[in-house]
């Protein structure tokens, strides 16, 4: 057996955490705690990219597969990826070191027990992403609960206690309809196995109510509109390492569930409920487009956005199209990437004036030139403007939509405009007008640990923006595959 | 000429008892030694019926009126264990309140050796024999912080209620006795073919007298006033020991006089199930006292015992072990970290005490949080598994609506367990408590916790021992 590669980037941020559990925990700036934290994620990063490296693009199989038996005969460890599953792990990789370089400014007690978090937040979402079998699945996406809990509420804002539960119990009881049909899914089938279980398919008779239970549990992550009130929530009260990780990753835990479990293993209901799915991504795409033009809060617009970006993701992935699911992946990497920088930039002016609110800035152009420049690429990308990565991802979805339904491409199209909107009103009142509020007049630019982190995220939106052909041919045979053996199950039944 | 060596753990844990009493008798401060004597008697005992465990697969004695099998080893042992641990840790406390004497180590080892008859059990008498023995020592129990009106009105309380339930267990068994004609089990299953409505009421009176005494909605009241009044070490032994021994004992009269007559009584397994579940879960959110907290929170969790009971198959049975065995764990911990909030011989018990507890306390408060999330089934700690593998036994039966039921009131559940981490992480700190505890007691804790925490590397032993329970 090789060395089991996939093991250690789950295993190491363990390590890394107990490690510091046992460090002494000094008040003020803790930069042994920090420096640990950082080197940890970082070589589960370049271990990472080791695994892209040595990943083989040519096959849909999948790759690094460990297959050990946990409990006697019922439950099989079992990890591997595929092209759909090797970007996400990297994304989480590529992210969780920033949001540890990040931390200096928003976090200001207890540090090391913050780093402790994040790490072991870092194991679980690595573990969602390859988990090959529902109940190790099921395992990693709960227990992910615990450490954003407690991110929350311990170093939260004014309403953390209300949002940290809100998050927790919102997901809970999204999460336990999906453990039933897990459980159905090993009476029925005999097995958990998720590569099993798409050679054997699941019994027609069963799939709407089993698609129904995943459904809850993954439209309450993504969020989707209706059940998407936790998120701005989550997001204004977290920290911004805690926003940052909320989005960046834990939104693309479901989208990737909608992929994996959804399509792949009930391929009839997926058909019958496409109708539902677009329903409600539409909705979501304008609806919370109107809603975040009405906010105040910069991080509670920028909250809504996310709801509205992935409405677009789930309407991508359930038009069952090549481009349409491609777009997806691309645009939830795409959204990890933005969406975490336009926090860290919300977090920039935050730690500064502490202030959320957009009618305390504006100017900010005269002041902080360097800082205006990269909100400005973020805005842009986040809105989709070519050259940027949110713009392969949007494209590809709306030319998959369009495919399939004329008139669910258009309305869709429309909530391009208002993120369009929503975006440069926000850029506009920040950034640029008068310079009105005195204070303003004393902030300073980004400092140097800042510039790096903002400048990290930029260089891959703009790459993947020009050149986006490494992300589509990493998934691209993944997803053809994932598509043939969609259609072929619906041919068969 | 009967194998006594089988009975052999009874013997000795009596024999001890009656040594105990005499010594007590005439020796002069005699509390030290009769503790520490009769920690080493559930010791051997427990050595005793390990080594049984693995030599015996069902014996009977007595004209099959006791009958030792891999279930009345193993929850024999869960009980001994328990007992032991609850020992151990009482002595501060017991202490403090200036009620560490003889008498209390002398009940504990009679309860015991009540509950290792009823586990045993195979027959109406010896089965009631057991209860009430183990019934009569935790009446003593209950008051046994006698200086304090809310252990008297404890006692008082437990005592009435259940003697009423006694009575109505006893009716329940005369009118079986009066269909079978006999008091066997084994007999009775085979007499009890009839559509006797008559005998419904049999079974229903002797669910509701066991019911009452695990504490299953809507036989429960009693359950929050003795836990709160109790001295803070039995109301750890009422939560953890007696339940293990009442669920055996519900095991056997479901699955063994009772089995044919499925039709009769899973419906009521089904609705106390569910109304404990949804009333511990609902009832737990307003408690200020952390004990009447774990009442509730206790309720709930035999919900999910029973969930495993009303399956009718050997999955359901052991998946309820596992619970059981599981639960006992948590149960201990937790009562361990409130054993720790000791300031100046002065012990809390209100919920807002844990304020702040993680500024000072740090490591405290992480096992408590480990705990709590245990207690409310989040994944990968030990009480996920319980909940897990029970619910895999219902829907192996095709029952949705109590798996779906109960899976939702966990959502409910949790929401009182986080309440908890919340004013312990939370919140604004308070002063901070004495840290000099036993060894005992942080040892009890560590390893809990320990057990609760790792659970998930090695599920497969457990598995593996209650899998050799197959009643059906």
């Amino acid at each position: 057996m090789n060395f089991p590669i996939l093991s250690s980037l789950i295993l190491l941020p363990i390590i890394g955490a107990l490690f510091l559990f046992f460090t002494k925990d000094k008040e003020g700036n803790n930069l042994t705690a920090k420096y640990v934290a950082l080197f940890t994620t970082i070589v589960n990063f370049l271990i990472s990219i080791y695994l892209w490296i040595s990943f083989d693009q040519s096959t849909s199989s999948f790759q690094f597969v460990e297959d050990r038996v946990w409990i006697e005969g019922f439950i099989n460890y079992k990890v591997g990826v595929d092209g759909i599953s090797i970007l996400f792990i990297i994304l989480t990789t590529f992210i969780t070191p920033i949001c540890i370089i990040s931390v200096n400014n928003s976090v200001k007690n207890r540090l090391r027990d913050f780093l402790i978090a994040i790490l072991i937040m870092e194991s679980f979402m690595i573990g969602v992403f390859c988990a090959l079998d529902l109940v190790v699945f099921y395992l990693f996406f709960e227990a992910g609960l615990i450490p954003m809990f407690l991110i929350i509420g311990i170093w939260g804002g004014e309403r953390r206690v209300y949002s940290a539960f809100k998050f927790f119990l919102y997901t809970l009881l999204g999460s336990v309809l999906m453990l039933v049909a897990i459980i159905s899914i090993y009476w029925i089938t005999g097995t958990t196995d998720v590569v099993q279980l798409y050679e054997i398919g699941i019994d027609v008779k069963y799939q709407n109510l089993l698609w129904l239970a995943f459904f809850s549990s993954f439209a309450v992550k993504t969020p989707m509109w209706p059940v998407h009130t936790w998120l701005p929530d989550a997001h204004v009260e977290a920290p911004t390492a805690g926003s940052v990780l909320l989005a960046a990753i834990l939104l693309k835990m479901a989208g990737y569930g909608f992929i994996r479990f959804s399509l792949g293993l009930f391929p009839v209901a997926s058909e019958v409920f496409t109708p539902l799915i677009y329903t409600l991504s539409v909705i979501a795409i304008i609806f919370t487009s109107l809603i975040a033009l009405m906010q105040e809060d910069m991080k509670k617009l920028i909250a809504y956005s996310s709801v509205a970006h992935m409405g677009f993701v789930t309407l991508g992935i359930f038009t069952l199209q090549q481009q349409g699911i491609e777009g997806s992946i691309i645009q939830m990497i795409s959204h990890g990437l933005v969406s975490a920088a336009l926090f860290l930039t919300v977090g920039v002016v935050y730690d500064r004036m502490h202030s959320r609110l957009i009618s305390t800035y504006g100017g900010l152009v005269s002041v902080i030139p360097k800082y205006s420049i990269l909100f400005m690429l973020f805005a842009l990308a986040s809105l989709g403007l070519p050259g940027t990565s949110g713009f392969i991802g949007e494209f590809l979805i709306l030319m998959g939509a369009f495919k399939d339904n004329f008139l669910v491409a258009v309305i869709a199209s429309i909530g391009v405009i208002l993120g369009a909107a929503y975006m440069l009103w926000l850029y506009k009142r920040v950034v640029f007008g008068k310079l009105l509020n005195e204070d303003l007049k004393k902030i300073l630019d980004l400092n140097r640990s800042e510039y790096f982190i903002l400048s990290c995220l930029a260089a891959p939106i703009l790459f993947f923006g020009f050149y986006p052909d490494p992300l589509i041919n990493t998934i691209e045979v993944s997803v053809t595959d994932l598509i043939n053996m969609h259609n072929t199950n619906i041919a068969s039944k | 000429m009967e194998n006594l060596n089988l009975i052999l753990p009874e013997i000795f844990i009596s024999l001890s008892i009656m040594f105990l009493l005499i010594l007590g008798v005439f020796k002069n401060d005699s509390s030290k030694i009769t503790f520490n004597l009769s920690l080493f008697a559930i010791l051997i005992t427990t050595i005793i019926t390990f080594n049984e465990t693995f030599s015996v697969t069902r014996e009977t004695l007595f004209n099959e009126s006791v009958v030792i099998d891999s279930m009345s080893s193993l929850m024999k042992i869960i009980t001994l264990i328990g007992g032991f641990l609850v020992l151990v840790i009482s002595s501060t406390y017991l202490k403090t309140f200036k009620i560490y004497n003889i008498e209390y180590p002398v009940l504990i080892l009679s309860s015991i050796l009540g509950m290792m008859v009823m586990i045993s059990s195979n027959d109406l008498i010896v089965f009631y024999m057991g209860l009430e023995l183990q019934s009569l020592a935790l009446y003593v129990l209950a008051t046994y912080n006698r200086d304090q009106l809310n252990s008297s009105e404890a006692g008082l309380k437990y005592f009435v209620l259940s003697a009423l339930s006694s009575g109505l267990l006893l009716y329940g068994c005369s009118l079986v006795y009066g269909f079978s004609g006999s008091t066997n089990f084994d007999i009775i299953s085979n007499q009890l073919n009839t559509e006797e409505y008559v005998l419904t009421f049999g079974i229903v009176f002797i669910l509701v007298g066991l019911a009452f005494k695990i504490s299953a909605v809507p036989f429960h009241m009693w359950a929050p006033d003795v836990y709160e009044g109790s001295p803070t070490t039995v109301t750890l032994f009422f939560t953890i020991v007696p339940k293990v021994a009442a669920l055996t004992v519900f095991i056997r009269f479901l699955y063994v006089p009772f089995l044919n007559l499925i039709d009769q009584w899973q419906m009521i397994i089904v609705f106390l199930s569910i109304a404990s579940m949804v009333f511990g879960a609902v009832a737990a959110i307003g408690q200020t006292n952390i004990k009447r907290l774990i009442a509730y929170s206790s309720i709930g969790h035999i919900g999910y015992t029973l969930a495993g009971l009303a399956t009718v198959s050997n999955e359901g049975i052991q998946s309820s072990i596992i619970y059981i065995s599981i639960y006992v764990v948590m149960n201990l911990a937790l009562f361990s970290c409130l054993l720790m909030l000791r300031r100046k011989d002065q012990y809390y018990e209100n919920i807002d005490d844990l304020s702040g507890l993680s500024k000072n306390h740090p490591l405290l408060s992480l096992c408590l949080l480990l705990i709590l999330f245990s207690l409310a089934g989040i994944p990968p700690l030990a009480g996920f598994f319980a909940k897990f593998y029970v619910f895999k036994a219902v829907l192996e039966q095709s029952m949705y609506f109590l798996a779906i039921v109960g899976l939702l009131s966990t959502v409910v559940a949790a929401f009182y367990y986080l309440r908890i981490i919340k004013i312990m992480y939370f919140d604004q700190q308070k002063d901070k408590y004495d840290t000099d505890h036993s060894l005992w007691l942080k040892f009890s804790l560590t390893v809990s916790t320990i057990l609760i925490l790792l659970y998930f590397i090695f599920p497969s032993q457990l598995i593996e021992v209650v899998s050799r329970i197959n009643i059906i």
